[in-house]
C-alpha cells in the first residue's frame, strides 16, 4: 500500500472525481465515508432517485474499501474465508458474498470480483485488511488494499447500458448480471461489472484514478440524451432498501465489532443461508453454523410492507399481544413500490408470513411527535424487482 | 475391526504412552507412531558421551500421577525408585549450606523466624497446591455453552477452592497470580533461603521471581507425589527414560503397537474428520482418530496445516506463547566433584544455585532481552551417585538444569551455546573448585537445541507456558481445552493441555477419557 508520510495534514480525502461532483454538488451537502468526502444529495433526493428508476444516475463509489487478492492459494485462501464456494465464481465474474468469524457472525458482507483466473478483488463496506491478513496464516497468498488505486462509479437505471454504448463499449449489453467486461478507453482500460446497489439494471466502472475525470465527462457528455444524473447517498439508500439488501452498521453489526453477545447476527439470520455451503469441509464459522442449523436461529431477517405512509424508521415490532419481538433496522417510503417498507430483525419464531405484528412509529408534525401503531406484513422477496435488472442482452430504453 | 476404528497416536512421549495404554485397555486397536529411535519424547536416558548416560530432558521425577502409575502397574512394568526423596541442598558461595527437607531445615543456620516461617510455608503451599493437583485428573470446564457435567465441573474447581477455609481460600486467591517475589519478601529474611524457593518457581518457565503467576508455577510444580510424598522428588532408577520404557511396556502388555522410526509428516482429513496420517516415508495409515502428543502449534499449524482451522483459532494457537528459557547441560566427569563444605554424602542431593531472588530475576532479565545469563541459576543432580547404570565406575555424570537461555538468542545459537557453557562451567568451579578439571565431555542444550531434538516447538518443556492465561480451560487456548480439536476426530494428549507437563501422565489419562466420550457422544 502506498504510505503517505503527509496522511495528518489531510483528515479527509476527495475522490478523483471530485472536480466534478463538486461543481454538481448544488446543494453543497457532504458526510464523510472511510476516508473521503462524498455527497448525501446533489440537488434533489427525490429526483435523483427518479433518475434511478427512470434514466440513469452516476454515484461516485471510489471510497469503498478494495482488497486485491492475487497468488497461488487465493482460491483456497477465499474458500476458507467467504461461507460460500468461491471454486464457482470463474474469471470474469462476481459473486455476492458474506464472511464469519469462527462463531459464525457476520463480519461483513461484499462482492468479490473474480477479475482474471485466480486475481481477485474483494470490495466489502468495513476495512478488513487485518482480518483478511490474520487469516492468511498457512496460505500462498498476497493480499493489498488498494482502495485508492481504484477509481470507481456506478451507472444505474434503465438507460445505463445505453450510455456505456455510447462512450464506447460496444456489446456492453451482453454483460449478464455479475459479468466482468473489460473495454479499452482512452488508451487505458475500463473494467465494467454489472453489478449495483440499486436492484435495477445497472453496471458499476473501475478505473485508473488518472482517467477518472475522462470517463466521468464522457458519462455526461454521451448520457445528456439519456437523462443522466449524479446520484448521492440518500437516493441510493431508497433504492437499496427497495431491492431488499442489506447494508453493515445499519442492518447487522460486524462481528468484530459487537461486544454484547446478541448484537452479531449469522448468515441464516440476515436471511442470506443461501450464500452458506456446508458441502465445504472448512470456513471460518462452519462448525458454529452446523450447529445453529442444529439447535435453531435467534433471530431472523424480514420485509415489512407498513400500514399508511410514515416510514417506521428504528421501530419496535410488537405481536398482538404487544410483546415486543423485532426492531425495524431500515425503512423508507418506496416510491416505485409504492409501499411503506422496512427491513426488520425479528426474534425467532416472530416474522413468518401471516404473523399479525404491528410497527410503532413515532413521527413529528410542526415539531409535535405522535405515534401510531401500524399493522406490517410479512413480504417474501424484493419489494420491487424489474425484469429489466435481469434481462439480457440489456435493452435500451 | 477395520483401519478406520484404529486410533493413532502421534507420539510417544509419556504422555501418549499413557493415552494409548487407556485406550488399548478400553479395547481400543491403538498405533503409537514415534519419530525418533526410542520411546519417551522428553523423558529419555540416553548416551552423550561414551560410557555416559543421563536423562537428557527432565531429570526428576516429582509429578508422575500415582495413579496412573498404579493403574498401569509401572513397578510390575519394571519401574524402580533410584532415590525416593531428595532433599534440596542451597549451595552458598561462603558460609554453611542449607539443607531443606520436607519444609524442614536439616542443616545449615537460619534465624528462628525463618525455620519457623518454613514449615508454615511449606505447610500452605502444599495445601494449595493440593487444589490444583485435584484439578489434574479431571478434563477442564469449557466456559461458556457447557452442558450439566461442565457445569458440575466448573462448580468442582470452585468448591475445591472454598473448603480451603476463609482465611486460606483469600491467601490461596491473593497470591495465585502474583509473583513468588512478594511472597518470599513477606515471609522470609534470609536470602539464600529466599533464592532456593524462588527457583523452584521459575524452573522451566519463562518467568522470573518479578513476574506474574510465578506462585501457580510453583504451586503446579508442587502439585504432584510421585512417590507418595506431597511435593517430592525422586530419581528412577536407569533416569527419567525408565519411565518412558515401563509405559511402554504396559502398553504393549495392553496390546498396543509402538513403531519408532516413524515421523509424521502431516494428518490426513477427508472432509471435515481425520482419515489417518502420512509418515516422511510416504506410507498412508488409515485410522478413526487421531492424537497427538506432539504440541499444540506442531500439531495444528504443521501436521494438519491452518487451512483446516478457522482463521480465530489459528491466532490463538499462533500465540500460544511456548518459548523456552531453560537450557539443560550435561557433564561427563572423572570423578565425584567436591562442592565446597559440602559432605560427600549430600553431593547426591537436588543442589541449587540460586543465592538470592534477586540474583535470579537479573539471570531472567539478560535473557529477556536475548542474552543467556551472565551468571545463571542452577538446578544440580548427579544420579550416578544412586544408579551406577549411568556412568563406567568410579565416573559420574552432572545433570543441571541452567536458567536461562532465550530461545532465540541475538547471538548465533552455536556462538550463544558456546558461551553460555564457558559461564556456566566457571560458575560451577566457583562452587566445586577443580570440578572443570574433572570434565570428560560435556553437552548444553539451548531451548534450540531441545526443540530440535525434542521436536518441541519453542523449546518449553511443558510445550507453552504455564502461566492463568494458558492454565485449566484456557490451555492450550480455549475452543482446545477439553482435548478435541476443532477438527473431527483429532484429539491433543501432550504437555500443551491441560494439566500440562512434568512428566506426569494426566493429559494422556485425560485425553484418553475424551476420546472414549467423544466416541460416545457421537
Amino acid at each position: 500500500m502506498r504510505l503517505n508520510k503527509e496522511h495528518f495534514r489531510t483528515a479527509v480525502y476527495q475522490t478523483p472525481f471530485h472536480p466534478r461532483t463538486s461543481a454538481l454538488n448544488t446543494l453543497n451537502e457532504w458526510h464523510r465515508w472511510k476516508d473521503y468526502t462524498t455527497a448525501d444529495a446533489f440537488f434533489d433526493t427525490a429526483l435523483e432517485y427518479a433518475a434511478i428508476r427512470n434514466a440513469c444516475a452516476v454515484f461516485d463509489l471510489t471510497p469503498m474499501t478494495k482488497h486485491r487478492i492475487t497468488g497461488p492459494d487465493a482460491l483456497p485462501f477465499l474458500n476458507r474465508l467467504i461461507t460460500r464456494d468461491i471454486a464457482k465464481i470463474k474469471p470474469g465474474r462476481v459473486g455476492y458474498c458474506v464472511w464469519c468469524d469462527d462463531n459464525g457472525q457476520v463480519i461483513d458482507d461484499g462482492t468479490l470480483f473474480h477479475l482474471r483466473a485466480g486475481d481477485y478483488r474483494l470490495c466489502s463496506q468495513e476495512r478488513q485488511l487485518d482480518w483478511l491478513s490474520r487469516s492468511a496464516h498457512g496460505f500462498d497468498v498476497k493480499i493489498v488494499e488498494d482502495t485508492h488505486e481504484v477509481a470507481g462509479l456506478a451507472l444505474q437505471g434503465p438507460t445505463s447500458c445505453a450510455v456505456l454504448k455510447a462512450i464506447g463499449c460496444t456489446g456492453a449489453e451482453k454483460l449478464k448480471p455479475f459479468d466482468i467486461s473489460y473495454f479499452p478507453f482512452h488508451g487505458g482500460e475500463l473494467m465494467v461489472s454489472r453489478t449495483g446497489f440499486t436492484g435495477d439494471l445497472g453496471y458499476e466502472l473501475w478505473i485508473d484514478p488518472a482517467r477518472a475525470l475522462e470517463l466521468w465527462d464522457a458519462l455526461f457528455d454521451k448520457g445528456a440524451n439519456h437523462g443522466i444524473r449524479p446520484m448521492g447517498t440518500h437516493a441510493l439508500e431508497v433504492a437499496r432498501i427497495e431491492a431488499g439488501f442489506i447494508q453493515a452498521q445499519v442492518d447487522f453489526l460486524p462481528a468484530n465489532q459487537a461486544i454484547r453477545i446478541d448484537r452479531s447476527r449469522s448468515p441464516f439470520e440476515l436471511d442470506l443461508g443461501r450464500l452458506v455451503d456446508f458441502n465445504k469441509p472448512n470456513f471460518n464459522g462452519r462448525r458454529a453454523l452446523l450447529e445453529e442449523k442444529r439447535r435453531g436461529s435467534r433471530f431472523r431477517l424480514v420485509r415489512l410492507d407498513i400500514e399508511g405512509n410514515k416510514p417506521a424508521r428504528s421501530a419496535y415490532i410488537y405481536d398482538s399481544k404487544r410483546n415486543v419481538v423485532g426492531t425495524v433496522t431500515s425503512a423508507e417510503w418506496a416510491p416505485s413500490a409504492k409501499a411503506n417498507i422496512a427491513l426488520a430483525s425479528m426474534h425467532m419464531p416472530w416474522g413468518r408470513p401471516g404473523d399479525e405484528l404491528w410497527a410503532e412509529i413515532y413521527y413529528q408534525r410542526e415539531l409535535k411527535w405522535s405515534r401510531v401503531m401500524a399493522r406490517c406484513r410479512v413480504v417474501e422477496g424484493p419489494f420491487f424487482d424489474p425484469p429489466r435488472r435481469r434481462a439480457t442482452p440489456a435493452a435500451d430504453f | 475391526m477395520t483401519d478406520r476404528n484404529r486410533i493413532i497416536i502421534i507420539g510417544a512421549g509419556h504422555n501418549g504412552l499413557v493415552c494409548a495404554a487407556y485406550l488399548a485397555r478400553a479395547g481400543r486397536e491403538v498405533l503409537v507412531l514415534e519419530a525418533s529411535n526410542r520411546v519417551g519424547g522428553a523423558a529419555i536416558t540416553r548416551e552423550f558421551a561414551p560410557g555416559f548416560r543421563v536423562s537428557a530432558c527432565a531429570h526428576i521425577c516429582y509429578q508422575l500421577d500415582a495413579k496412573i502409575s498404579r493403574e498401569l502397574k509401572l513397578e510390575a512394568h519394571g519401574l524402580k525408585t533410584a532415590h525416593a526423596n531428595l532433599r534440596t541442598v542451597a549451595l552458598a558461595t561462603e558460609g554453611e549450606h542449607l539443607v531443606l527437607h520436607e519444609g524442614r531445615l536439616e542443616a545449615g543456620l537460619l534465624p528462628d523466624k525463618d525455620r519457623a516461617a518454613l514449615a508454615d510455608y511449606h505447610a500452605r503451599m502444599l495445601r494449595f497446591a493440593r487444589v490444583l493437583g485435584k484439578q489434574h485428573n479431571r478434563c477442564p470446564p469449557r466456559i461458556a455453552g457447557g452442558g450439566r457435567t461442565e457445569i458440575i465441573a466448573a462448580a468442582m474447581l470452585g468448591l475445591d477452592i472454598r473448603r480451603l477455609g476463609r482465611d486460606s481460600m483469600r491467601e490461596f486467591l491473593r497470591i495465585a497470580a502474583i509473583n513468588i517475589f512478594d511472597v518470599l519478601e513477606e515471609t522470609f529474611d534470609t536470602p539464600l533461603l529466599k533464592g532456593a524457593l524462588a527457583l523452584d518457581a521459575v524452573l522451566g518457565t519463562n518467568l522470573g521471581p518479578r513476574s506474574n503467576n510465578s506462585v501457580l508455577t510453583m504451586l503446579h510444580r508442587l502439585s504432584g507425589q510421585a512417590t507418595g510424598v506431597a511435593g517430592g522428588l525422586s530419581l528412577p532408577e536407569g533416569g527419567m527414560g525408565a519411565i518412558s520404557e515401563a509405559l511402554a511396556a504396559a502398553a504393549r502388555a495392553s496390546g498396543v503397537t509402538v513403531r519408532t522410526g516413524s515421523p509424521v509428516a502431516r494428518i490426513t482429513l477427508e472432509g471435515d474428520r481425520v482419515s489417518g496420517v502420512e509418515l516422511e516415508s510416504g506410507e498412508k495409515l488409515i485410522a478413526g482418530t487421531v492424537v497427538s502428543n506432539a504440541d499444540p502449534a506442531r500439531t495444528l499449524l504443521q501436521l494438519l496445516g491452518a487451512r483446516h482451522l478457522e482463521t480465530g483459532f489459528v491466532h490463538r494457537v499462533r500465540h500460544f506463547r511456548s518459548k523456552g528459557m531453560a537450557a539443560k547441560l550435561h557433564l561427563a566427569l572423572d570423578g565425584l566433584p567436591a562442592f565446597a563444605r559440602l559432605p560427600a554424602a549430600r553431593a547426591g542431593e537436588r543442589l541449587v544455585i540460586a543465592p538470592d531472588p534477586v540474583y535470579i530475576d537479573r539471570a531472567f532479565d539478560h535473557a529477556k532481552y536475548g542474552q543467556c545469563s551472565p551468571d545463571p541459576a542452577l538446578e544440580i543432580t548427579i544420579p550416578s551417585i544412586h544408579d551406577r547404570s549411568l556412568a563406567p565406575p568410579g565416573r559420574h555424570v552432572l545433570s543441571a538444569i541452567v536458567q536461562y537461555a532465550p530461545f532465540d538468542p541475538r547471538a548465533s545459537t552455536d556462538a550463544a551455546r558456546a558461551e553460555f557453557l564457558g559461564r556456566t562451567l566457571g560458575l560451577l568451579e566457583r562452587y566445586a573448585p577443580g570440578l572443570r578439571r574433572q570434565v570428560v565431555a560435556s553437552e548444553l542444550l539451548l531451548p534450540a537445541d531441545i526443540e530440535r531434538e525434542f521436536r518441541i516447538t519453542g523449546g518449553h518443556w511443558h510445550h507453552g507456558e504455564l502461566a492463568l492465561d494458558q492454565f485449566l480451560m484456557l490451555r492450550p487456548v480455549p475452543g482446545a481445552a477439553q482435548y478435541a480439536m476443532p477438527v473431527n476426530g483429532l484429539y491433543l494428549c501432550g504437555a500443551g493441555c491441560h494439566p500440562g507437563g512434568g512428566v506426569m501422565g494426566s493429559a494422556g489419562r485425560n485425553a484418553a477419557h475424551a476420546v472414549l466420550g467423544g466416541e460416545r457422544a457421537a
